[in-house]
């Protein structure tokens, strides 16, 4: 008699939430850091040494602009995603712990949002 | 209670001394936290960019003290440890490189290759 269906099978089995979402998502955003990992040390590199004309212009580049951008996007959601496990790892309390997590991925939101955007000024000087 | 006493106890970290994978284990969670860190810097130098060259030149100076070097040089490595170790994540994740031998084969490898990449950079970066 198989008259249920696979949902009846399912419900009261309690929520599945976002599934394999988080999982899935650290992965992709690890595979696609291991190339642009390129534009951080770059970056990083004329920080330190190169005049403002010289790293305007780099940034300023179309692919050096991409690179950049691709990196920020996936490096602070790849980080927001691994602090939030150790988030969960380590702080014991429900509440404490939704909290953290909530002012994690605003900050790095807002950090996400302030990269961004200076990516998008610097390029249009000059 | 003499049964709750039988029970197995999990590795404990003061009675139990971590393995080098173990070691490695933990330091991939370091170095993501650190490296989590390390972008406020990216964020800071890319605003500073976008301030124009006076905010830009006033990194620099701060850039440019030896420990700010030091810590740049640190952060490249600890990229270049959780990078390797996190490709040895993936390999996992597709189900492969769990014996014992393999696993103590691979830790020294990303430790021997995280080095050679962070002095590979080094000289790159310095040669131009």
């Amino acid at each position: 008699m198989k008259y249920r269906t696979p949902l009846t099978k399912a419900r009261g089995l309690g929520s599945a939430k976002s599934g394999t979402t988080h999982w899935w998502a650290q992965r992709v955003t690890a595979a696609a850091l291991i190339p642009l990992s390129y534009w951080l040390i770059k970056l990083i590199d004329l920080g330190a040494s190169a005049p403002y004309a010289e790293t305007q212009a780099w940034l300023a580049a179309p692919l050096n602009t991409v690179g950049v951008l691709a990196f920020i996007a996936a490096a602070f959601y790849h980080a927001g995603l691994g602090l939030r496990v150790v988030i969960e790892d380590y702080v014991g309390r429900e509440g404490c712990k939704i909290v953290s997590i909530w002012l994690v991925n605003l900050i790095f939101a807002l950090l996400t949002l302030t990269a961004l955007s200076a990516v998008f000024r610097t390029i249009q000087v000059g | 209670m003499s049964a709750q006493q039988q029970r197995p106890l999990s590795p404990h970290l003061q009675v139990y001394k971590l393995p080098l994978t173990g070691i490695l284990s933990i330091t991939h969670r370091m170095t993501g936290v650190l490296l989590s860190l390390g972008l406020l810097y990216i964020v800071y130098l890319l605003s500073a960019l976008a301030s124009g060259p006076e905010a830009y030149a006033s990194v620099q100076a701060f850039a440019a003290s030896w420990w700010m070097r030091l810590l740049s040089w640190g952060f490249i490595y600890a990229l270049f440890f959780h990078l390797c170790h996190g490709v040895r994540h993936l390999i996992w994740d597709a189900g492969q490189g769990f014996e014992l031998e393999t696993l103590n084969r691979y830790a020294w490898i990303e430790l021997a290759a995280s080095l050679v990449l962070t002095l590979v950079s080094f000289v790159l970066l310095s040669a131009d």
